[in-house]
């Protein structure tokens, strides 16, 4: 094994660990306005972090075209990924969508201990 | 090295699948766009990989530039068709 594939496979096991959070978050959280967080930040880190470890390979076998090529596909995820989850954020703003609250949870578990007492 | 990238490759199948379930079951419009939105980007990482195992890198280079800006204009378009029809008059 060679220094620059260790690397490289730090790299993008780091990549897949981070899209694997913003998976999980987008299943997870409560509401659109907090899904976002899950797809707009954890996503557009893995997948830079993972085209950044496909470069370094490149790199190393010499391939400049391509390596060239990678960094402007990251330069254009890193602009347009967060750039789309934004123009999403305010078309639900403006559709009135109602934002999530602490309150509204503690509210439902109130409602559950309520009628679990009844 | 070429065996950590095939098994690469079915994470990040596996990992594609997750989004789906918030397309499928999503209580509003917006969470099925964003699904989509979150599965096309995963997508162009898994094309990129499929071509660094098949060695043909500068061809699958290509296919994934066109596919990062088609996910970003059909995201862009449908926010904005969205945007100037959901406004109520008060």
């Amino acid at each position: 094994m060679e220094f620059q594939y260790v690397l490289a496979g730090i790299l993008v096991s780091l990549g897949a660990f981070f899209l694997l959070i913003g998976s999980v978050g987008l299943i997870r959280l409560p509401d659109f306005f907090t899904r976002i967080h899950a797809t707009g930040k954890a996503d557009t880190l893995g997948i830079m972090l993972i085209i950044f470890g496909l470069l370094i390979i490149e790199l190393s076998k010499g391939l400049l075209i391509n390596s060239a090529k990678l960094l402007v596909i990251i330069a254009f995820v890193a602009l347009t990924n967060p750039t789309a989850t934004n123009a999403l954020a305010k078309a639900a703003f403006r559709f009135r969508m109602v934002p999530w609250f602490k309150k509204d949870k503690e509210k439902k578990i109130k409602e559950k201990k309520k009628e679990e007492k009844e | 090295m070429e065996k950590y990238f095939i098994y690469l490759s079915v994470v990040l199948t596996i990992i594609i699948f997750l989004p789906l379930y918030r397309v499928l079951m999503g209580p509003t419009l917006f969470d099925r766009i964003l699904g989509a939105g979150a599965i096309a980007t995963k997508t162009m990482v898994l094309i990129l990989v499929i071509g660094l195992v098949f060695n043909r890198l500068d061809m699958f280079i290509d296919i994934t530039m066109a596919y990062a800006v088609l996910n970003f204009i059909g995201t862009i378009a449908i926010a904005k068709y969205l945007d100037t029809r959901g406004y109520k008059k008060e």
